[in-house]
């Protein structure tokens, strides 16, 4: 049994001074560097009026409209660009005429890794589209590298689009948009389900058929969008929010990492992985192949809804 | 010129949707219609990456009752390139389309020689 610790103790521990500096409460230059307040700034204002001056004159004269060099520039410009595209049409033309004939097998393309692929990737994925197989076990590196690239994007955007929030409050554009419309709304009730259903159908079939986690999560995305559109951000937000995508895209990304950790572990060190492979044609079979469907279609569709939320208001 | 123009049909008008593509990048003032012109080069990726997996009287590499010798599938990794490609290419259209967006609530206009103008105007 741990003995209790008076407040004063802990307040000396590094726990201590380490929780108060990740929630943001204590600044730890403050007292600790020494800080001088900037030399104040001292306006000179005729010089900056006469610089100003001097200055839009130039502007002035370099961008009027009958400036009779800019507008050769432009001209220049517009007939060496297209000039420089049919220069590019032809020398690519010229390429694509060289190059070895569509759907022959003598093309440098298909060599033996798609015969490797083909040949072992039933056997050793447990796949049946062969694709999925080969993005989300021989390749599923790449593809979780898709996946972050999806994440950073949206934070990027995120971070873009909220910067606005503070100052203006008139660019929220869902004043000027009908309320309650009644077609959109009757047609969405039928749709929204079946678009989604569509969509697990996609991500659950991954392996089977034509489909896997990006094609499903984007029509999951889509439907999510239709929804918002027809019922507006108070019927959303309840199930929706920044907070469902932080977590949802966290536990997806994460449980990625660690299976396919896992599987390149076992694999590179040829020991006996405890996944098992499941009869080929079977909704639970292939192995990890299932499982990574599902998180990268749940990252893809929140990415999807996230982008739309953000364009449409400027965050969640 | 060589011998296979016609034969990689494919392939050429991926080229001309390639260069469409790039002209608009570089002729549209308008900053979504270079967005719209970097689309279309996306999408001339994807075609020429289709033609360059497909092999003749083959079906997609999706196995059906078995079969897994070379001869029945084509090539799959192109479909597994062209995959990568799309999921870039909306993370950057969405990236810029944001981007745009500061930029007209900034100078509330599209117009990209316009932009230029006032930034040069405001002596930046």
């Amino acid at each position: 049994m741990s003995k209790k610790r008076s407040a004063e103790e802990y307040q000396k521990t590094f726990a201590f001074r380490f929780f108060r500096w990740l929630h943001g409460e204590k600044d730890p230059y403050v007292g600790e560097v020494e800080m001088r307040p900037q030399e104040e700034y001292h306006v000179d204002e005729e010089a900056i009026l006469r610089h100003e001056k001097e200055h839009d004159a130039i502007l002035d004269r370099v961008y009027s409209e009958d400036n009779i060099e800019l507008k050769a520039f432009r001209r220049l410009y517009h007939v060496t660009s297209i000039l420089f595209c049919l220069f590019l049409i032809a020398l690519l033309l010229v390429t694509v005429s060289y190059l070895p004939a569509t759907g022959t097998i003598e093309r440098p393309v298909n060599n033996e890794v798609a015969v490797r692929y083909i040949e072992s990737g039933l056997e050793e994925t447990g796949a049946v589209n062969i694709v999925a197989g080969m993005i989300l076990d021989y390749r599923a590196f790449d593809t979780l590298g898709e996946s972050h690239v999806l994440f950073v994007a949206t934070i990027t955007v995120l971070i873009l689009l909220r910067m606005n929030k503070k100052g203006s409050q008139g660019i929220n554009d869902r004043i000027f948009e009908p309320k309650n419309d009644t077609i959109l709304q009757l047609v969405a009730t039928f749709l929204v389900p079946i678009i989604i259903i569509f969509g697990i159908y996609i991500i659950l079939n991954g392996h089977l058929g034509p489909g896997g986690g990006f094609s499903g999560g984007a029509v999951i995305g889509a439907g999510l969008v239709l929804y918002l559109n027809a019922f507006g951000f108070a019927k959303t937000e309840r199930f929706f929010t920044e907070k469902t995508y932080k977590w949802v895209c966290f536990f997806s990304l994460s449980f990625y990492c660690l299976a396919k950790s896992y599987s390149f572990y076992t694999g590179a060190n040829q020991l006996h992985s405890v996944i098992p492979k499941g009869t080929p044609g079977a909704i639970l079979s292939s192995g990890l192949i299932l499982p990574l469907n599902i998180a990268v279609g749940l990252v893809v569709a929140c990415t999807i809804y996230a982008f739309y939320a953000m364009f449409r208001k400027g965050g969640f | 010129m060589g011998p296979n123009l016609f034969t990689n049909y494919g392939e050429a008008v991926s080229a001309i949707l390639f260069c469409i593509g790039f002209t608009n990048l570089l002729l549209q003032n308008n900053l979504i219609k270079k967005i719209i012109g970097l689309n279309i080069m996306d999408s001339a990726i994807y075609l020429f990456l289709a033609e360059k997996g497909y092999i003749a009287g083959r079906v997609a590499p999706i196995v059906v009752d078995g079969v897994t010798s070379t001869e029945a599938y084509i090539n799959p990794i192109p479909s597994g390139l062209v995959l990568t490609g799309i999921v870039v290419s909306v993370s950057v259209t969405a990236l810029m389309l944001s981007l745009t967006i500061r930029l007209y609530m900034r100078y509330h206009t599209l117009d990209l020689d316009e932009i230029s103008t006032l930034l040069k105007k405001e002596g930046k």
